[in-house]
């Protein structure tokens, strides 16, 4: 039988017994850990600004990306490319980005593929246009997500990156990516994808493609900079970014964005 | 329990523990989780340094004027300034010692990248002055008769 004094020792041990396994079994938060530890914040968020009134669709980007990331020249693969879209009058869509535009677009005939071709006249053009597309280093890249091995991974400034190292070349972040921007390097068999020139940009340099490109279609800059002329442009001008329904958050914005493309 | 269950347990866990002690040799010390958390930021960090040492290739109008100035000078009062050297010239690298000499592109569809007349109302290619390659000298390169630096052929005709 148990007395009155044994009772309350063995509720109090008792009690103090549980608080500290539950204390202890609490999930340490690795985000919160950190933010704890670090003395401040990544000041730098890399963006990009795509003007495609003023893309011509040379294709200079292309060849200098080819070039500046060692992507095989004549593989059928790249990290940038541009794309032609022709609406007809009629309201048929035609799209194509031969070779992803490395040689430009020197021909009127939209390549539609197997090696057809399809001429639109002059007059049949109701609008008509360039996009360049690269990867949108999202701020919730799902190809990162679904990397099994943590090859994939985002920097504190925003840059989606790729351990060569690392990757077991399994390809489930390449067909994660909703835009389409990753694929296996010819050489490494690995994934690859465009990291907006991080070896240049962290070096003050613009990427290769802003570089390059003679019309200033493409602009690299820094979001948390409000003094940064692209943080002007995105935070006060009309912008917008592709398949904001993912709910991916692209980075990559758009001037002058046609509803016709995806 | 019977030792025909034992067995083969020991032998799971053996092998559970050399894939452990394996882990801890083969995963480098900088693998972790990092700065994104354990969704986006889950990498080995040395990674990062290794992109950040990617050489870089096209080093800019900049870096072609300290030896060309009067090339650049020169371009620089026509049109085609806006266009970097190295489009043409291809990548700098670390010329001039490697390489010493670039391979220039003079092939016609160089120029056509923009000279070839695409009528699109909504892009500003409709505005740049285009030839018909079929019809406009076919068989000679346009550098036969325009210089780059100095496309405008007043004066010279």
């Amino acid at each position: 039988m148990i007395n009155r004094r044994e009772f309350l020792k063995n509720t109090v041990k008792g009690i103090a017994g549980l608080a500290v396994p539950l204390a202890a079994i609490e999930i340490i938060n690795p985000r919160k850990l950190h933010a704890a530890n670090s003395s401040e914040k990544s000041k730098v968020r890399w963006v990009f600004l795509v003007d495609t009134y003023k893309c011509v669709g040379c294709g200079f980007c292309v060849k200098a990306c080819k070039n500046e990331n060692e992507i095989p020249y004549d593989a059928n693969v790249t990290r940038t490319w541009v794309e032609r879209y022709v609406l007809t009058k009629e309201g048929r869509l035609f799209a194509d980005s031969p070779k992803g535009a490395r040689d430009g677009f020197i021909t009127t005939k939209i390549d539609r593929g197997l090696g057809n071709f399809q001429d639109i006249k002059k007059e049949d053009i109701k609008k008509a246009f360039f996009v360049p597309k690269l990867c949108n280093q999202c701020e919730n890249p799902p190809c990162v997500q679904v990397c099994p091995v943590g090859a994939t991974y985002q920097t504190d400034d925003g840059v989606v990156l790729v351990d060569r190292t690392w990757c077991i070349g399994c390809g489930y972040c390449i067909m994660a990516c909703p835009y389409g921007v990753r694929f296996f390097h010819p050489k490494y068999h690995t994934a690859e994808k465009c990291n907006f020139c991080y070896h240049r940009i962290t070096k003050g340099m613009k990427t290769a493609c802003v570089q390059a490109c003679p019309f200033g279609a493409r602009m690299i800059g820094n979001i948390k900079d409000p003094n940064d002329p692209v943080t002007k442009i995105i935070t006060t001008e009309r912008v917008g970014v592709l398949k904001s329904e993912y709910g991916t958050k692209p980075q990559v914005y758009y001037i002058g964005l046609d509803e016709e493309v995806r | 329990m019977k030792s025909h269950i034992w067995r083969p347990l020991y032998a799971v866990v053996g092998i559970i523990a050399l894939a452990l002690l394996a882990r801890v040799f083969y995963v480098p010390k900088d693998f972790g989780i990092h700065e994104r958390g354990y969704m986006y930021g889950w990498y080995r960090e040395g990674n990062i340094e290794d992109w950040k040492n990617v050489k870089v290739k096209y080093q800019g109008k900049n870096y072609c004027k300290d030896c060309h100035p009067d090339k650049v000078e020169s371009i620089d009062k026509t049109p085609h300034a806006i266009i970097q050297c190295e489009n043409c010239h291809g990548p700098a690298i670390d010329h001039p010692s490697d390489p010493p000499k670039l391979a220039i592109d003079r092939s016609r569809q160089q120029c056509l990248r923009c000279h070839f007349p695409l009528a699109y109302p909504t892009s500003s290619r409709s505005k740049i002055r285009g030839i018909d390659p079929e019809k406009h000298n076919p068989d000679i390169e346009c550098v036969m008769c325009h210089n780059p630096h100095k496309p405008s052929l007043k004066g010279i005709k």
